[in-house]
Protein backbone atom coordinates (compact mmCIF):
# COMPACT_ATOMS: atom_id res chain seq x y z
CA UNK A 1 0.00 0.00 0.00
CA UNK A 2 2.58 2.40 0.71
CA UNK A 3 4.80 1.57 -2.12
CA UNK A 4 1.18 2.48 -4.36
CA UNK A 5 1.14 5.35 -2.69
CA UNK A 6 4.68 6.46 -3.49
CA UNK A 7 4.50 5.99 -6.75
CA UNK A 8 1.03 7.84 -7.30
CA UNK A 9 2.69 10.67 -5.18
CA UNK A 10 5.91 10.48 -7.70
CA UNK A 11 3.64 10.63 -10.39
CA UNK A 12 1.53 13.56 -8.84
CA UNK A 13 5.04 15.39 -8.54
CA UNK A 14 6.74 14.60 -11.97
CA UNK A 15 6.26 17.74 -13.51
CA UNK A 16 5.70 18.31 -17.61
CA UNK A 17 8.05 20.68 -19.23
CA UNK A 18 7.07 22.93 -22.06
CA UNK A 19 8.40 25.41 -24.12
CA UNK A 20 6.74 28.82 -23.16
CA UNK A 21 8.05 31.17 -25.81
CA UNK A 22 10.48 31.87 -28.25
CA UNK A 23 12.63 34.98 -29.41
CA UNK A 24 15.47 35.44 -31.53
CA UNK A 25 18.12 37.93 -32.36
CA UNK A 26 20.06 38.96 -35.75
CA UNK A 27 23.17 41.29 -35.60
CA UNK A 28 22.71 44.50 -37.51
CA UNK A 29 25.41 43.62 -40.43
CA UNK A 30 24.15 41.88 -43.28
CA UNK A 31 26.21 39.81 -45.90
CA UNK A 32 24.59 39.40 -49.11
CA UNK A 33 25.45 37.45 -51.88
CA UNK A 34 25.79 40.35 -53.76
CA UNK A 35 28.22 41.30 -51.38
CA UNK A 36 29.78 37.83 -51.92
CA UNK A 37 29.75 37.88 -55.70
CA UNK A 38 32.17 41.28 -55.39
CA UNK A 39 34.47 39.35 -53.17
CA UNK A 40 34.86 36.29 -55.29
CA UNK A 41 34.08 37.66 -58.67
CA UNK A 42 36.11 34.08 -60.15
CA UNK A 43 33.39 32.18 -58.16
CA UNK A 44 30.06 31.36 -58.79
CA UNK A 45 28.10 32.48 -55.61
CA UNK A 46 24.50 32.89 -56.96
CA UNK A 47 24.60 29.18 -57.84
CA UNK A 48 26.53 27.47 -54.47
CA UNK A 49 23.73 30.15 -52.73
CA UNK A 50 21.36 29.10 -54.62
CA UNK A 51 21.75 25.50 -53.97
CA UNK A 52 22.42 26.25 -49.79
CA UNK A 53 19.24 28.01 -50.17
CA UNK A 54 20.70 31.59 -48.45
CA UNK A 55 20.56 34.48 -49.68
CA UNK A 56 21.83 36.90 -47.10
CA UNK A 57 23.45 35.61 -43.59
CA UNK A 58 24.00 38.29 -40.76
CA UNK A 59 27.16 38.89 -38.88
CA UNK A 60 28.12 40.25 -35.41
CA UNK A 61 29.84 43.19 -34.86
CA UNK A 62 33.59 43.02 -34.54
CA UNK A 63 32.71 43.93 -30.49
CA UNK A 64 30.17 41.66 -30.68
CA UNK A 65 30.39 38.43 -29.06
CA UNK A 66 27.59 35.30 -28.71
CA UNK A 67 26.96 36.42 -24.89
CA UNK A 68 25.82 39.90 -25.70
CA UNK A 69 23.62 38.99 -28.66
CA UNK A 70 22.48 35.77 -25.83
CA UNK A 71 21.59 38.91 -23.59
CA UNK A 72 19.91 40.47 -26.51
CA UNK A 73 17.92 37.32 -27.44
CA UNK A 74 16.70 37.63 -23.89
CA UNK A 75 15.45 40.90 -23.81
CA UNK A 76 13.35 40.21 -26.86
CA UNK A 77 11.73 37.73 -25.10
CA UNK A 78 11.31 39.13 -22.53
CA UNK A 79 9.96 42.41 -24.09
CA UNK A 80 7.69 40.29 -26.66
CA UNK A 81 6.00 37.59 -24.47
CA UNK A 82 5.65 39.99 -21.52
CA UNK A 83 8.20 37.84 -19.60
CA UNK A 84 9.25 39.22 -16.18
CA UNK A 85 12.40 38.06 -15.58
CA UNK A 86 12.48 37.63 -12.23
CA UNK A 87 10.52 34.12 -13.30
CA UNK A 88 13.69 33.14 -14.17
CA UNK A 89 15.19 30.44 -12.15
CA UNK A 90 17.87 28.69 -14.41
CA UNK A 91 19.87 30.26 -17.14
CA UNK A 92 21.69 27.61 -20.16
CA UNK A 93 23.69 29.22 -22.69
CA UNK A 94 25.11 27.09 -25.58
CA UNK A 95 27.85 28.74 -27.44
CA UNK A 96 31.03 27.51 -28.46
CA UNK A 97 32.25 31.36 -28.51
CA UNK A 98 32.45 32.11 -24.93
CA UNK A 99 33.62 35.34 -23.99
CA UNK A 100 36.55 34.20 -22.38
CA UNK A 101 37.82 30.62 -20.83
CA UNK A 102 36.45 31.82 -17.39
CA UNK A 103 34.37 33.00 -16.08
CA UNK A 104 31.32 30.90 -17.92
CA UNK A 105 29.34 33.52 -20.03
CA UNK A 106 26.16 32.54 -18.23
CA UNK A 107 27.24 34.33 -14.98
CA UNK A 108 28.03 37.65 -17.44
CA UNK A 109 24.30 36.81 -19.32
CA UNK A 110 23.30 36.75 -15.62
CA UNK A 111 24.27 40.26 -14.90
CA UNK A 112 24.06 41.95 -17.77
CA UNK A 113 20.44 40.67 -18.17
CA UNK A 114 19.45 41.52 -14.34
CA UNK A 115 18.40 38.14 -13.48
CA UNK A 116 18.23 36.93 -9.69
CA UNK A 117 21.56 35.83 -7.82
CA UNK A 118 19.26 32.68 -6.53
CA UNK A 119 19.69 31.12 -9.27
CA UNK A 120 21.70 28.70 -11.49
CA UNK A 121 23.45 29.48 -14.46
CA UNK A 122 26.10 27.59 -16.92
CA UNK A 123 27.61 26.91 -20.20
CA UNK A 124 26.90 24.64 -22.48
CA UNK A 125 29.72 23.85 -26.10
CA UNK A 126 27.47 21.86 -29.15
CA UNK A 127 27.00 23.39 -32.09
CA UNK A 128 23.79 22.14 -34.13
CA UNK A 129 22.82 19.49 -31.49
CA UNK A 130 22.86 22.50 -29.52
CA UNK A 131 19.07 23.52 -28.90
CA UNK A 132 17.17 19.82 -28.59
CA UNK A 133 20.80 18.97 -25.73
CA UNK A 134 19.64 22.52 -23.81
CA UNK A 135 15.73 21.23 -24.14
CA UNK A 136 16.74 17.88 -22.90
CA UNK A 137 19.00 19.67 -19.63
CA UNK A 138 15.92 22.36 -19.07
CA UNK A 139 14.12 18.93 -19.24
CA UNK A 140 15.65 17.43 -16.73
CA UNK A 141 15.76 20.26 -14.17
CA UNK A 142 11.95 20.84 -14.45
CA UNK A 143 11.76 16.85 -13.91
CA UNK A 144 14.13 16.77 -10.89
CA UNK A 145 12.26 19.72 -9.48
CA UNK A 146 15.53 21.83 -9.04
CA UNK A 147 14.23 24.59 -11.62
CA UNK A 148 10.94 25.66 -12.94
CA UNK A 149 11.43 28.35 -15.65
CA UNK A 150 14.89 27.61 -17.20
CA UNK A 151 16.05 30.68 -19.86
CA UNK A 152 18.10 28.45 -22.79
CA UNK A 153 20.03 30.72 -25.11
CA UNK A 154 21.79 29.50 -28.32
CA UNK A 155 24.10 32.32 -29.70
CA UNK A 156 26.63 31.73 -32.44
CA UNK A 157 29.72 33.30 -33.81
CA UNK A 158 31.03 30.80 -36.12
CA UNK A 159 31.66 34.17 -38.60
CA UNK A 160 34.88 34.99 -36.18
CA UNK A 161 36.17 31.65 -36.84
CA UNK A 162 36.12 31.50 -40.53
CA UNK A 163 39.08 32.94 -42.65
CA UNK A 164 38.05 35.92 -45.63
CA UNK A 165 38.29 33.71 -48.28
CA UNK A 166 36.82 30.68 -47.36
CA UNK A 167 33.92 31.54 -49.72
CA UNK A 168 31.88 28.18 -49.18
CA UNK A 169 31.77 28.66 -45.14
CA UNK A 170 30.94 32.00 -45.52
CA UNK A 171 27.72 31.63 -47.81
CA UNK A 172 26.61 29.22 -45.28
CA UNK A 173 26.86 30.32 -41.82
CA UNK A 174 25.49 33.15 -39.99
CA UNK A 175 25.21 34.21 -36.77
CA UNK A 176 21.90 34.39 -34.71
CA UNK A 177 21.10 33.56 -31.13
CA UNK A 178 17.75 32.87 -29.82
CA UNK A 179 16.20 32.67 -26.35
CA UNK A 180 13.72 30.02 -25.20
CA UNK A 181 11.60 30.12 -22.05
CA UNK A 182 11.24 25.95 -20.74
CA UNK A 183 8.58 26.62 -18.11
CA UNK A 184 6.23 24.23 -16.50
CA UNK A 185 3.47 25.17 -19.21
CA UNK A 186 3.67 26.61 -22.31
CA UNK A 187 2.74 25.71 -25.61
CA UNK A 188 4.88 23.17 -26.80
CA UNK A 189 5.18 19.69 -24.28
CA UNK A 190 9.03 18.83 -24.39
CA UNK A 191 8.18 14.97 -24.53
CA UNK A 192 11.30 12.11 -25.17
CA UNK A 193 14.85 12.25 -26.84
CA UNK A 194 17.15 10.11 -28.38
CA UNK A 195 20.58 11.48 -28.08
CA UNK A 196 23.89 10.37 -30.11
CA UNK A 197 27.81 11.25 -29.51
CA UNK A 198 30.35 9.42 -31.66
CA UNK A 199 34.34 11.77 -31.26
CA UNK A 200 35.65 9.83 -33.83
CA UNK A 201 34.03 12.72 -36.49
CA UNK A 202 35.93 15.22 -33.90
CA UNK A 203 38.36 16.32 -36.57
CA UNK A 204 36.32 17.42 -39.41
CA UNK A 205 34.29 19.97 -37.75
CA UNK A 206 36.94 21.65 -35.84
CA UNK A 207 38.94 24.79 -34.89
CA UNK A 208 41.77 24.17 -33.15
CA UNK A 209 43.40 27.17 -32.61
CA UNK A 210 42.85 29.23 -29.17
CA UNK A 211 42.20 26.58 -26.55
CA UNK A 212 44.83 24.17 -24.63
CA UNK A 213 45.54 22.16 -27.13
CA UNK A 214 46.95 24.79 -29.64
CA UNK A 215 46.80 27.67 -27.83
CA UNK A 216 48.83 29.95 -30.07
CA UNK A 217 48.01 30.48 -33.94
CA UNK A 218 50.38 27.97 -36.57
CA UNK A 219 50.35 30.75 -39.27
CA UNK A 220 50.14 26.90 -41.08
CA UNK A 221 47.72 28.82 -43.92
CA UNK A 222 47.45 27.12 -47.65
CA UNK A 223 45.45 27.21 -50.22
CA UNK A 224 44.27 24.31 -51.90
CA UNK A 225 44.13 23.87 -55.84
CA UNK A 226 40.26 24.84 -55.69
CA UNK A 227 41.60 28.35 -54.01
CA UNK A 228 40.18 27.52 -50.53
CA UNK A 229 42.05 28.31 -47.61
CA UNK A 230 43.47 25.55 -45.30
CA UNK A 231 44.75 26.55 -42.24
CA UNK A 232 44.34 24.70 -38.37
CA UNK A 233 43.86 28.81 -37.27
CA UNK A 234 40.44 29.15 -38.67
CA UNK A 235 37.39 26.70 -38.66
CA UNK A 236 37.66 23.74 -40.66
CA UNK A 237 34.87 21.52 -42.31
CA UNK A 238 35.24 17.82 -43.90
CA UNK A 239 32.08 18.26 -46.26
CA UNK A 240 31.90 15.03 -47.66
CA UNK A 241 32.41 13.34 -44.13
CA UNK A 242 29.78 15.64 -42.32
CA UNK A 243 28.05 14.44 -45.47
CA UNK A 244 28.73 11.06 -44.85
CA UNK A 245 27.99 11.29 -41.16
CA UNK A 246 24.42 12.81 -41.37
CA UNK A 247 23.41 10.86 -43.84
CA UNK A 248 23.70 7.78 -41.71
CA UNK A 249 23.35 9.08 -38.66
CA UNK A 250 19.83 11.42 -38.65
CA UNK A 251 17.43 8.39 -41.05
CA UNK A 252 18.22 6.83 -37.39
CA UNK A 253 17.73 9.67 -34.93
CA UNK A 254 14.50 9.89 -36.65
CA UNK A 255 13.47 6.36 -36.17
CA UNK A 256 14.87 6.73 -33.30
CA UNK A 257 12.77 9.40 -31.68
CA UNK A 258 9.79 8.00 -33.28
CA UNK A 259 10.12 5.09 -30.98
CA UNK A 260 10.51 6.85 -27.79
CA UNK A 261 7.48 8.63 -28.49
CA UNK A 262 5.45 5.14 -29.57
CA UNK A 263 4.91 7.35 -32.87
CA UNK A 264 4.78 6.26 -36.48
CA UNK A 265 6.30 8.75 -38.98
CA UNK A 266 2.74 9.79 -40.45
CA UNK A 267 2.00 10.61 -36.99
CA UNK A 268 4.42 13.92 -37.49
CA UNK A 269 2.96 17.06 -38.62
CA UNK A 270 6.21 18.92 -38.90
CA UNK A 271 9.54 18.44 -39.11
CA UNK A 272 12.28 20.89 -38.15
CA UNK A 273 15.80 19.48 -38.12
CA UNK A 274 19.12 21.70 -37.98
CA UNK A 275 18.62 24.05 -40.79
CA UNK A 276 22.46 22.77 -42.02
CA UNK A 277 21.37 23.84 -45.94
CA UNK A 278 18.62 23.28 -48.43
CA UNK A 279 20.68 21.05 -50.64
CA UNK A 280 21.29 18.65 -47.42
CA UNK A 281 17.83 18.98 -46.00
CA UNK A 282 16.33 17.94 -48.78
CA UNK A 283 18.40 15.16 -49.40
CA UNK A 284 17.57 14.14 -46.01
CA UNK A 285 14.02 14.85 -46.36
CA UNK A 286 14.04 12.26 -49.90
CA UNK A 287 16.41 9.68 -47.87
CA UNK A 288 13.59 9.69 -45.01
CA UNK A 289 10.79 10.19 -47.23
CA UNK A 290 9.12 13.03 -45.70
CA UNK A 291 6.63 15.10 -47.31
CA UNK A 292 7.41 18.49 -48.79
CA UNK A 293 4.87 20.12 -46.70
CA UNK A 294 5.58 18.29 -43.54
CA UNK A 295 8.86 19.60 -43.78
CA UNK A 296 10.16 23.18 -42.56
CA UNK A 297 13.19 25.09 -44.14
CA UNK A 298 13.86 28.77 -43.25
CA UNK A 299 17.39 29.56 -43.54
CA UNK A 300 16.86 31.54 -47.05
CA UNK A 301 17.31 35.37 -44.91
CA UNK A 302 20.05 33.68 -42.29
CA UNK A 303 22.08 30.72 -43.00
CA UNK A 304 22.97 28.20 -41.00
CA UNK A 305 22.99 29.68 -37.38
CA UNK A 306 24.56 26.45 -35.84
CA UNK A 307 22.64 26.09 -32.38
CA UNK A 308 19.96 28.51 -33.37
CA UNK A 309 18.49 27.30 -36.72
CA UNK A 310 15.85 25.01 -34.60
CA UNK A 311 14.62 28.09 -32.16
CA UNK A 312 14.57 30.68 -35.25
CA UNK A 313 12.24 27.98 -37.36
CA UNK A 314 10.14 27.02 -34.61
CA UNK A 315 9.43 31.17 -34.42
CA UNK A 316 8.53 31.42 -37.88
CA UNK A 317 6.68 28.14 -38.37
CA UNK A 318 4.52 29.40 -35.17
CA UNK A 319 3.90 32.85 -36.94
CA UNK A 320 2.98 30.64 -40.21
CA UNK A 321 0.86 28.35 -37.51
CA UNK A 322 2.15 25.92 -39.31
CA UNK A 323 2.87 24.29 -34.96
CA UNK A 324 0.17 22.25 -34.63
CA UNK A 325 0.19 18.52 -32.61
CA UNK A 326 3.31 16.42 -32.81
CA UNK A 327 6.59 18.03 -34.09
CA UNK A 328 9.73 16.18 -34.15
CA UNK A 329 12.92 18.59 -34.22
CA UNK A 330 16.42 17.11 -34.71
CA UNK A 331 19.78 18.61 -34.21
CA UNK A 332 23.26 17.03 -35.89
CA UNK A 333 27.04 18.28 -36.63
CA UNK A 334 30.03 19.13 -34.78
CA UNK A 335 31.26 16.36 -32.60
CA UNK A 336 29.67 14.58 -33.61
CA UNK A 337 26.78 15.03 -31.95
CA UNK A 338 23.20 14.57 -32.30
CA UNK A 339 19.47 14.78 -30.73
CA UNK A 340 16.17 14.47 -31.12
CA UNK A 341 12.64 15.27 -29.22
CA UNK A 342 8.95 15.48 -30.12
CA UNK A 343 6.97 18.58 -29.01
CA UNK A 344 3.59 18.06 -28.65
CA UNK A 345 1.28 21.37 -29.03
CA UNK B 1 25.56 -3.37 -61.79
CA UNK B 2 23.45 -1.99 -64.19
CA UNK B 3 24.34 1.23 -66.53
CA UNK B 4 20.32 1.67 -66.01
CA UNK B 5 20.25 1.36 -62.86
CA UNK B 6 23.35 3.55 -62.01
CA UNK B 7 21.74 6.21 -64.14
CA UNK B 8 18.49 6.39 -62.34
CA UNK B 9 20.18 6.61 -59.12
CA UNK B 10 22.77 8.91 -59.99
CA UNK B 11 19.80 11.25 -61.23
CA UNK B 12 17.92 11.09 -58.14
CA UNK B 13 20.62 13.12 -56.67
CA UNK B 14 19.27 15.94 -58.78
CA UNK B 15 16.52 18.54 -57.51
CA UNK B 16 15.92 19.94 -60.79
CA UNK B 17 17.46 17.65 -64.04
CA UNK B 18 14.51 15.19 -64.88
CA UNK B 19 15.97 11.20 -64.45
CA UNK B 20 15.22 10.91 -68.04
CA UNK B 21 17.37 13.19 -69.52
CA UNK B 22 20.43 11.70 -68.18
CA UNK B 23 22.73 9.38 -70.68
CA UNK B 24 25.84 7.69 -70.18
CA UNK B 25 27.42 10.65 -72.42
CA UNK B 26 25.85 13.63 -70.27
CA UNK B 27 28.68 15.38 -68.67
CA UNK B 28 27.36 15.78 -65.21
CA UNK B 29 29.56 19.11 -65.11
CA UNK B 30 28.06 21.07 -67.16
CA UNK B 31 24.53 20.68 -65.80
CA UNK B 32 23.44 24.06 -64.30
CA UNK B 33 22.43 22.39 -61.10
CA UNK B 34 25.60 20.44 -60.71
CA UNK B 35 27.94 21.38 -57.80
CA UNK B 36 29.66 20.05 -55.38
CA UNK B 37 26.93 18.86 -53.01
CA UNK B 38 26.01 16.62 -56.08
CA UNK B 39 28.75 15.00 -55.79
CA UNK B 40 29.24 14.21 -52.21
CA UNK B 41 25.28 12.94 -52.79
CA UNK B 42 26.99 10.50 -55.91
CA UNK B 43 29.64 9.11 -53.93
CA UNK B 44 27.49 8.40 -50.81
CA UNK B 45 24.81 7.21 -53.15
CA UNK B 46 27.70 4.77 -54.59
CA UNK B 47 28.97 3.83 -51.11
CA UNK B 48 25.47 2.71 -50.23
CA UNK B 49 24.08 0.89 -53.64
CA UNK B 50 26.91 -0.50 -54.63
CA UNK B 51 29.55 -0.94 -51.55
CA UNK B 52 32.21 0.90 -53.17
CA UNK B 53 34.21 3.91 -51.64
CA UNK B 54 35.23 6.49 -53.83
CA UNK B 55 36.92 9.89 -52.55
CA UNK B 56 36.14 13.21 -53.70
CA UNK B 57 39.54 13.37 -55.35
CA UNK B 58 39.02 10.10 -57.35
CA UNK B 59 36.10 11.33 -58.95
CA UNK B 60 37.24 14.74 -59.78
CA UNK B 61 38.88 13.60 -63.80
CA UNK B 62 35.11 12.08 -64.32
CA UNK B 63 33.43 13.97 -66.56
CA UNK B 64 30.39 11.66 -68.26
CA UNK B 65 28.54 9.09 -66.07
CA UNK B 66 30.19 6.60 -68.14
CA UNK B 67 33.26 7.17 -66.70
CA UNK B 68 32.04 7.07 -63.59
CA UNK B 69 30.25 3.85 -63.82
CA UNK B 70 33.77 2.74 -65.55
CA UNK B 71 35.74 3.82 -62.06
CA UNK B 72 32.93 2.41 -60.51
CA UNK B 73 33.38 -0.62 -62.13
CA UNK B 74 37.59 -0.99 -61.42
CA UNK B 75 36.63 -0.86 -57.85
CA UNK B 76 34.49 -3.65 -57.38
Amino acid sequence: MAYYRIIVLANYLQMNAYINAISYYLPEKVLTNEALVAEFPEWTVEKVASKVGVTKRHIAAEDETAADMGTKAAEKLFAEHQIDRSVVDFLLFCTQSPDYFLPTSACLIQEKLGLRTNIGALDFNLGCSGYVYGLSLAKGLIAGGIAQNILLITSETYSKHLHPRDKGNRTIFGDAAAATLVSTEGFAEIRNFSLGTDGRGAENLIVKKGAMRQADAKNDLFFDESGNPKSSDFLFMNGGEIFNFTSEAVPILVSEVLNKNELKQNEINLFVFHQANKYMMNYLRKLIDIDQEKFYIHLEKVGNTVSSTIPIALYEAGKEDKLNGNILLAGFGVGYSWGGVVLKI
Amino acid sequence: MEMNDFIKNFGQQFDDTDVSTFTPETRFRELEEWSSLNALAVLNMIGKKYGIKILPDEMKPTQTIQELYDLVLSKK
